[in-house]
């Protein structure tokens, strides 16, 4: 899928490990179990989507996983090594009520590259800015931007400190059904040509057969593993092949839900 | 993957938002002075008669005088108290058990009336310029704690988060996305402390001072019962205060602080 032209070792190697992980929340007079005993491992430049139904816990996983909130017991280790706090190598993506309002486009995207001179900073500013199609908006606020515009903002922040991983939590859960497609399209080409490991957290099966190495599908909380889906279909996927039908219908039969309106 | 979509704000009818308020203010005068030519009893000096009052201050030098005067008090108070009470709340709010310690003292204190601290600060400082800074200090410095702690609180944990995870220190963060993001929230706060410090330096210089547009006030009545000059200074103290209060509006509508609107109004929708 990736041609293997990176100095990067080859797709393959562990990139993220996930072993026995439970988390539990202490709410006013009981223990609300959220994950419990978790076992996931990520590979190298691997799209793996996580998807459960709302409130099941898959936010609090990725938040774990990006080191936000400590887990009530297992590990997370990430090229060998644990988790203990978030790491500019591996950058988070809100829902587009990240990007920072106070700042214009350029200063959003260049938040996260203040330790470069000046004119790196430029640089890579403005192709990041270009690759998500931002040109003419460099100075404009978010506020003065629509919300798919505001998603891209936040993509590039990301992107542009070259992190080796990404981290999306539902990142287009408030977009309209058209720039929710063209995103899905733009994060695969931008995770084709950078090869980034992802992580995508979101609720819609569609969204994950289209976009996922491999489906996680979650249980209702307290969140277990109930399937791994290998999606076994190239890009550009075909959405109306037997495959994608096929698979779509799998998980859709997996979670319980008969796929009728 | 170009989408020109951008969200305006439908412009101000910019005339009609400027000539209505001064409409307003002419049919207020209208009302007054016919109110006052209708009327038997003299509840009131007219506003021909309050304006050549103000005249009158021009002339003698007293107007420049009692606004420098008032304006001075007022500034070293309200300075007094931001310095204090800014970096008291961010504290606060920063260093939670702090913030759950001291907080409810901060409520005790802050319904006080200001007037109440009156006796105090004559024994503290004496009766003078030190006793009327004290007070417009203590009336304004518990508004700015509270409003610059819930400032603090009402950044989103999106935006800490999204900070901490770009490998900013402490200070970086507090510098790049704390001051930044209560900066909208902070200057509402400002704003609304400096309203109550020009509020209460009509009684801040009862306390026996000299010069100032309080003090102008009890002494047109004290000395003559020159009621023309009482409501002059009433006039002068809500002038001014509309144009200090414009002021930070003004600074609140800088581009980079825009945002706080826009980011207010669609939270309260959602």
């Amino acid at each position: 899928m990736i041609s293997a032209s990176s100095p990067e070792p080859a797709p393959g190697r562990t990139k993220l490990a996930i072993r026995g992980l439970s988390m539990m929340f202490r709410g006013a007079d009981a223990e609300v179990r959220v994950l419990e005993a978790l076992d996931l491992d990520v590979r190298e430049g691997e799209f793996v989507c996580i998807l459960g139904p709302s409130g099941c816990g898959k936010s609090t996983l990725l938040n774990i996983v990006a080191g936000f909130l400590p887990p009530s017991s297992g590990t997370v280790r990430i090229d060998g090594e644990e988790v203990r706090g978030p790491d500019p190598r591996r950058i988070f993506v809100f829902q587009e009520r990240g990007v920072f309002p106070w700042l214009t486009v350029e200063g959003n995207i260049g938040f996260g590259l203040g330790r470069l001179p000046k004119t790196e900073r430029g640089k890579r500013i403005r192709h990041y800015v270009r690759l998500v199609g931002l040109e003419g908006f460099e100075k404009a606020y978010p506020h003065e931007l629509s919300g798919g515009m505001k998603q891209r903002v936040e993509v590039a922040r990301a992107l542009a400190v070259d992190p080796d991983m990404l981290y999306l939590d539902e990142p287009f859960g408030a977009l309209d059904s058209i720039t929710r497609l063209e995103m899905r399209r733009e994060l695969l080409r931008i995770w084709q040509a950078e090869k980034k490991t992802i992580l995508f957290v979101t609720h819609d099966i569609e969204e994950s057969v289209q976009l996922a190495d491999r489906v996680v599908v979650l249980s209702a909380r307290p969140a277990r593993i109930r399937r791994i889906v290998e999606i076994d279909l190239p890009h550009p996927r075909d959405l109306s092949s037997r495959r994608y039908l096929e698979l779509r219908d799998g998980i859709f039969e997996e979670i319980g839900l008969a796929h009728r309106v | 993957m170009t989408d020109p979509e951008t969200k305006h704000r439908p412009a101000a009818p910019a005339l009609a938002s400027r000539l209505l308020p001064l409409a307003g203010i002419a049919l207020l005068l209208l009302l007054w002075d016919l109110a006052i030519r209708f009327s038997r009893v003299p509840l009131l000096p007219g506003p021909l008669a309050v304006a050549r009052a103000i005249g009158e201050l021009a002339q003698k030098g007293f107007l420049f005088k009692h606004v420098v005067a008032s304006l001075f008090r007022v500034t070293w108070g309200y300075l007094l108290a931001v310095a204090v009470g800014v970096p008291f709340g961010i504290l606060l709010a920063w260093y939670r058990r702090g913030g759950l310690a001291l907080a409810p003292l901060v409520e005790v204190v802050r319904p006080i009336s200001a007037l109440a601290w009156i006796p105090l600060a004559i024994l503290w400082f004496g009766v003078g310029d030190l006793s009327s800074v004290f007070i417009i200090f203590v009336a304004s410095v518990f508004p700015l704690a509270v409003a610059s702690m819930s400032a603090v609180e009402g950044v989103s944990t999106t935006h800490w988060n999204a900070g901490r995870n770009f490998g900013l220190t402490p200070g970086e963060i507090a510098r790049r996305v704390l001051l930044p993001a209560i900066l909208p929230r902070l200057l509402v706060g400002l704003r609304l402390a400096l309203g109550i410090a020009w509020l209460v330096v009509v009684a801040a210089e009862m306390i026996a001072v000299d010069s100032g547009l309080g003090f102008l006030i009890i002494d047109a009545r004290n000395a003559g019962n020159r009621y023309d000059l009482v409501v002059a200074g009433m006039v002068l103290i809500g002038t001014i205060g509309l144009a200090l209060d414009a002021a930070m509006r003004g600074i609140e509508r800088l581009p980079a602080l825009r945002w706080g609107y826009a980011a207010n109004v669609s939270a309260e929708a959602a």
